[in-house]
Parts: C-alpha cells; sequence; structure tokens
C-alpha cells in the first residue's frame, strides 16, 4: 500500500482531481462556444446573440449569428471525435504517434469520397459517411498490415512511414483522378484544407448518430484497452480477449474518423495532441481519459476555428491549416521524446 | 587456417577481388553510358512528337538555330524547353536525392521525404505569389528555404546520438506544417488557378521557359562537378567515419560539401519546376539496382532521374485523356514504390 500511493499520484491522483479537470475542461468548452458565436468578421453584441438565439433573424448581426451556431456544434463535435478516435488509436497500436491524419486513415477517407463522388455520384451527406468510413477502414487495415511486417510487429516508425507513404499514394491518386474535372475539383480544394465553415444544421443530424455510436464503442473499450497498455500476453492473462478487444475499439477508432473526415475534411494533428495534453492532466486510465479528451478536443477544435476566423486581416484561415501548425511541433516534441530504440 | 595461407594462395585472391572490382567497374561504365544514351533518345523523342510530329531534321535545325515554319515555335519555344527543363531538374533531383540516402544510409531519408523540398517550395511559393520576384530570385528564395529547412531538421533531430529514425519523423512532421503552409498561401492566391496550385503542390514543367532554367542550368554546371568531385571520399564514408578518416579522407567537410550541394541543386530544381514528386526519392533506389552494388550511383541517379522527369512528362502530356503535370504521373507511380520499399525494407528485417 505505501508503494502504491506515489504511483497513484503520479498517475494522475485521485478522481477529485479528474472531477475538477473535468469540470474545467466542460467550462472552457463552454466558454470557446460562446466566443465562437461572438466573433467573426461581424461584431455583435450580448443582446443580438440572445434575440438570435431566441428565435429572431431579422438583422444581419442575428442572421450571423445563427450561420456561427451550427458551425460551433460541427467544431465541437469533431474536435471531441477525433480527440476520442486519437485516443482509441494510441492504445490500440501501443503507439504515442497515432492519430488519423498520420496513419494515412484520413487520406483513405478521401480517396473513398472522391472515387465515389466521380465514379457514383454521390452526394446526399449518409453517402458521403458510408464512403469515407469504407475508405477510412481499408487504409488503416493496410497501414497497419505493412507496418506491422517484419522483425518487432508495429513499432511507432514503421505504422508512421505507412502511414505517410500511404497517404502520399492516395494523395496522388487523388490528383490524378481530380484534375481533369474542374467542377468536382472546386468543391473539393476546400473540403480537402480541413474546416467546419460549411456546417449545416442538415449534416449534422446525419453524422451526428454515427458519432455517438462511435464514442460510445470506443468508450465501452476504455477497459479493455487499460488492460491491453500492460502488454498483449498480461492483458490475456488479465482474462482480456486481446484480439476481440482490439478490433472493436479499433472499428469504432475507424468509424469515427471516416465520419469526421466525411464532413470537416482531413483535419490532422488534434487527434496526436490532445490524448498526450490529456495523459498528462489526469493520467493513463482509459475510463477517464476518452471522456476527459473528448471535451479537450472540442475545445481545441473550436478554438483553432475562432483563430483562423479572427486572426487574419481579411478572409480566415481554415481549422485544418491552424491545427496543423500547432500540431506538426507538438510531433516532434514527442519524437525528440522517444528513446531511440523505441522507434 | 594460418598455415594454408601460402603467397600463391594470396596471389590468386587478389586476382579475384581485383577481376571482382574490374566487372564491376565495366558494369558501372556501361549502365553509364547506356542512361545516357537513353536520355539523349527521350529527350529527342520528346521534341520530335507530340500532336504534330516533325522530323528528326527539322528538329536539328531548329536546335542550330534555323528558321523553320511551324517548328521553329513549337519545338523552339514549346518542346525544347520544357524537356531541357525536365532534363536539368530530374537530374538535380536525383543526384540530391542519391546524396541524401547514402549519407543517412537509408533509402527513406530523401530530401522529399524528410521535408527539404516542401522548405524550398514554402520559400518558392511565398516569393512568386506574395512577392512577385524575378526567377533568379525565386532561386535564391527556395535555396534559402531549404537550408534554412535543412539546417532546422538536422539541429532538431541531434539529441544525444544522431538517429536516422528521428531525422526521418521529424522531417516528416515539419514537411506536414510547411504543405499546409503551402496550401494556405495558394488558396489565398488572388486568382487561384489549377496549373500555378499543382506546380507547387506535385511538380510540373508546364510554362517552362529560358529565364527559370537558367538559374538551375548554372546550379547544375557549378554544384554537380563540385558532388563527382568528392565520389572517392564519398565512398569511404561508406565504411563509417573512423575507416574513412583512417583512408585519410576529411570527414566533416566531405559531408557539409556533400550536403550543401544536395540542397542546393534540390532548392534549385525546385525553384525550376516545384517539388515533383518522389523523383529524389525514387532515382537513388533504382540506379543502384541498374549499376549494382559499390559506391553510390551519383551520375546514374542523375540520369535515372532525368529520365523519370522526362518520360512521365511525356506520358502526363499525351498518354491519358487530359494534361496531367509531370509530379501527379511521378506521385503515382513513387508512392506505391514507397510502399513496397517499406514492405521489403520490413521483410528483411530493418526499419
Amino acid at each position: 500500500m505505501t508503494q502504491s500511493a506515489p504511483i497513484r499520484s503520479r498517475q494522475g491522483g485521485s478522481a477529485l482531481i479528474r472531477v475538477t479537470w473535468i469540470l474545467i475542461a466542460v467550462a472552457v468548452v463552454v466558454l470557446l462556444a460562446v466566443a465562437s458565436v461572438s466573433f467573426g468578421s461581424r461584431d455583435v453584441t450580448w443582446d443580438q446573440i440572445v434575440s438570435a438565439l431566441s428565435g429572431h433573424s431579422d438583422t444581419f448581426a442575428e442572421a450571423a449569428i445563427l450561420k456561427r451556431v451550427p458551425r460551433t456544434v460541427l467544431a465541437i463535435l469533431v474536435g471531441a471525435v477525433l480527440a476520442v478516435a486519437g485516443a482509441t488509436l494510441q492504445a490500440v497500436t501501443r503507439n504515442p504517434l497515432a492519430d488519423p491524419g498520420i496513419l494515412g486513415i484520413s487520406a483513405g477517407a478521401s480517396l473513398a469520397v472522391v472515387i465515389s463522388i466521380v465514379v457514383i455520384g454521390i452526394a446526399a451527406p449518409w453517402q458521403y459517411i458510408t464512403a469515407a468510413t469504407c475508405g477510412a477502414a481499408v487504409s488503416a487495415v493496410l497501414v497497419y498490415s505493412i507496418g506491422s511486417l517484419g522483425r518487432g510487429g508495429a513499432t511507432p516508425l514503421k505504422l508512421v512511414l505507412a502511414g505517410a507513404a500511404t497517404t502520399a499514394a492516395f494523395t496522388s491518386f487523388v490528383s490524378a483522378i481530380l484534375l481533369p474535372r474542374v467542377a468536382v475539383l472546386q468543391d473539393f480544394r476546400f473540403w480537402q484544407i480541413g474546416g467546419v465553415g460549411g456546417a449545416t444544421w442538415e449534416r449534422i443530424a446525419v453524422v451526428g448518430p454515427v458519432l455517438i455510436v462511435g464514442v460510445l464503442v470506443c468508450a465501452t473499450s476504455a477497459r479493455g484497452l487499460n488492460s491491453l497498455a500492460l502488454g498483449d500476453d498480461m492483458a490475456a492473462g488479465l482474462g482480456v480477449n486481446v484480439r476481440r478487444t482490439r478490433l472493436i475499439a479499433a472499428a469504432g477508432a475507424v468509424l469515427l474518423a471516416g465520419a469526421a473526415t466525411a464532413i470537416a475534411g482531413p483535419i490532422g494533428f488534434v487527434g496526436l495532441i490532445v490524448p498526450h495534453l490529456c495523459r498528462l492532466l489526469i493520467g493513463p486510465d482509459n475510463r477517464w481519459l476518452i471522456p476527459f479528451a473528448a471535451l479537450v478536443g472540442a475545445a481545441l477544435l473550436t478554438a483553432a476555428d475562432v483563430v483562423g476566423r479572427v486572426l487574419p486581416t481579411e478572409g480566415e484561415i481554415e481549422v485544418g491549416i491552424v491545427t496543423a501548425f500547432i500540431g506538426a511541433p507538438f510531433f516532434i516534441w514527442i519524437v525528440r521524446r522517444q528513446k531511440v530504440r523505441e522507434l | 587456417m594460418t598455415s594454408t595461407v601460402t603467397p600463391a594462395r594470396i596471389a590468386a585472391a587478389t586476382q579475384l577481388v581485383a577481376a571482382g572490382r574490374h566487372r564491376r567497374s565495366r558494369r558501372r561504365i556501361i549502365a553509364v553510358i547506356a542512361l545516357a544514351a537513353g536520355v539523349l533518345v527521350v529527350f529527342t523523342l520528346s521534341l520530335i512528337f507530340g500532336h504534330t510530329t516533325y522530323s528528326l531534321t527539322d528538329v536539328l535545325r531548329v536546335i542550330a538555330g534555323q528558321e523553320v515554319a511551324g517548328a521553329s515555335f513549337t519545338v523552339g519555344e514549346l518542346r525544347l524547353p520544357r524537356a531541357t527543363l525536365a532534363v536539368l531538374s530530374g537530374f538535380a533531383f536525383g543526384i540530391a536525392g542519391v546524396t541524401f540516402q547514402s549519407l543517412l544510409r537509408n533509402p527513406l531519408a530523401a530530401p522529399d521525404i524528410i521535408g527539404i523540398s516542401s522548405g524550398a517550395s514554402a520559400a518558392a511559393v511565398v516569393a512568386i505569389i506574395l512577392l512577385s520576384w524575378s526567377p533568379t530570385a525565386v532561386s535564391l528564395a527556395a535555396l534559402a528555404g531549404a537550408l534554412v529547412t535543412a539546417l532546422a531538421i538536422y539541429l532538431l533531430s541531434r539529441r544525444g546520438s544522431f538517429a536516422g529514425a528521428r531525422l526521418i519523423l521529424i522531417g516528416i512532421g515539419i514537411a506536414a506544417m510547411l504543405d499546409s503552409f503551402i496550401t494556405y498561401v495558394l488558396s489565398r492566391a488572388a486568382a487561384w488557378d489549377v496549373q500555378t496550385a499543382m506546380q507547387w503542390l506535385t511538380g510540373s514543367v508546364n510554362g517552362a521557359n529560358w529565364g527559370s532554367i537558367r538559374p538551375l542550368a548554372i546550379a547544375v554546371a557549378v554544384i554537380a562537378p563540385l558532388i563527382f568531385m568528392q565520389a572517392r571520399n564519398f565512398a569511404a564514408l561508406g565504411l563509417g567515419d573512423d575507416a574513412a578518416a583512417a583512408l585519410g579522407v576529411r570527414v566533416e567537410r566531405t559531408r557539409l560539401t556533400l550536403v550543401l550541394g544536395a540542397v542546393g541543386l534540390m532548392a534549385f530544381g525546385t525553384a525550376g519546376s516545384g517539388p515533383i514528386a518522389f523523383v529524389a526519392f525514387m532515382a537513388g533506389p533504382i540506379a543502384g539496382r541498374i549499376v549494382g552494388a559499390g559506391r553510390p550511383p551519383l551520375l546514374a541517379a542523375g540520369l535515372v532521374g532525368a529520365l523519370l522527369v522526362l518520360i512521365g512528362d511525356f506520358l502526363g502530356q499525351y498518354a491519358f485523356g487530359t494534361r496531367y503535370p509531370v509530379g501527379v504521373v511521378t506521385g503515382a507511380l513513387g508512392a506505391p514504390f514507397l510502399i513496397y520499399l517499406l514492405i521489403r525494407t520490413y521483410r528483411a528485417g530493418g526499419s
């Protein structure tokens, strides 16, 4: 007992501290949501926000606010979902560098969407989601099987390289398919950068249930994922069905990554950064980590969206570009922390 | 064992080694000559064939400076600069790629994978789109961008011991950031046009003109011989730093010359044609296969690079229904090659 106390505190402390952090995160998300509705190219007052939210859309300001609300909701949803997918993938692959973007899963979703637009002519949101999820699943399987060939199984370096190679391959195919089709290219160009600007309630309503199912799958796998952290043999010894746990959790993460990519384009690095930050704050227990990561991811993406709207003097910076600028230095920092042997 | 070593046996072994070396150097020379002939043939073919076909004599007369109706414009103004740019930038990318790959002893450490061409591209995009600089100034900006990126990657990956794996991962991270910066600048450009965007995202020799070829030609003429002169020292570096130093190689100076030369070639090539996807990465391994084991295949890799860009551009222009920039063709070829190379490396147990 005397030995377990310091270990406990190092891993994130008591339930009280965790609950406190989660409450803080909820407060931050609410604050950022308010900021996201208030800030933009048109300045609005409190009265206008209140009157717009109570159903008026008479003035320009109120109309602007009504357009910002679904955008904010989408940013919160996509941020939360990407962070949950990242946390789950990091636990499933036992790899600190796992992220839907880095592992090529988003690129697979993009390619599938493009092929479906061009070949089948899909247009409805649910078709986008189906295509993106199938593409995400195919590329996840591909990257994982390439990365786990050879000695040592799926090491972080091998997985990241396989992900980068797959991303490069899929991106070239996407360009090759799109270049002759200027009309599709114009739509796709903005989607490809990754943004939440095109949010509508209709699209959110379609993607929402899928996201909830995915988050629930990941959250219910949390206990099994905790055991996986001990190593496959130890987890099996504890009575966990290693293969099934890994498969179900990975399926949940792939579903989330595919659906998020379908609605907001490939947004990189959120799934990488957020789980690491959360682990520093509340420890590695996935049962706490996954919900906390969802909140922090929502906060991060909303903040990135607000920054991208407020920072430039004209126009806006898409949220995918903002997250790449925050995320890439973080990625480098994690790589520098690892020992060479572990890569 | 020692009792069986006789002068006769030593002489026989020496002869065997000498014969092997002789055979390999002959194979190298034949391969390089064949590749050079291949570049010449494809270069000539790409001048002759197109939507209108001209005879070889017409093409030669245009090159000689004579006025030929029709051909003077099509061949002299359109095809010749285009093919020249393709050869020069392919050559530059090939040499730069194999230099990096051999120095870091890893085929994945090509400058287009570890983000150096992204650095050159980012600087060039800013210089062209935001500042409207001249081609020479753009080349110098690309050089500065590539040097800063290379330095940043090197400094960030130096932590305790130097590790190739860390360098590649950090390069991938930096490339991700620079690429999203390029996308941002391009998407904010006053007149978004797909051609410009594709040139800076995947590379293209569309719209080649002598003004933008000149800096690249000068750079290749100066830097490539510098790198070739280091070939012997470079081969010695392959034995390890200590062995090379014992053989009388100034290790640090050789390495610095090679890295700066490769970064320079990469930067000028990128300023001329954009970062033509995967040429730097593919040329080295392909040249190694053709030439065989031994010292780094510098010249052969340059020639393979030139061939890749020439053939890729020719295919991109005429093989499909629409005209693709060369970078899309080399990208579609190169990315599966990258995956194949990964699978082969992992199977063999490396990482």
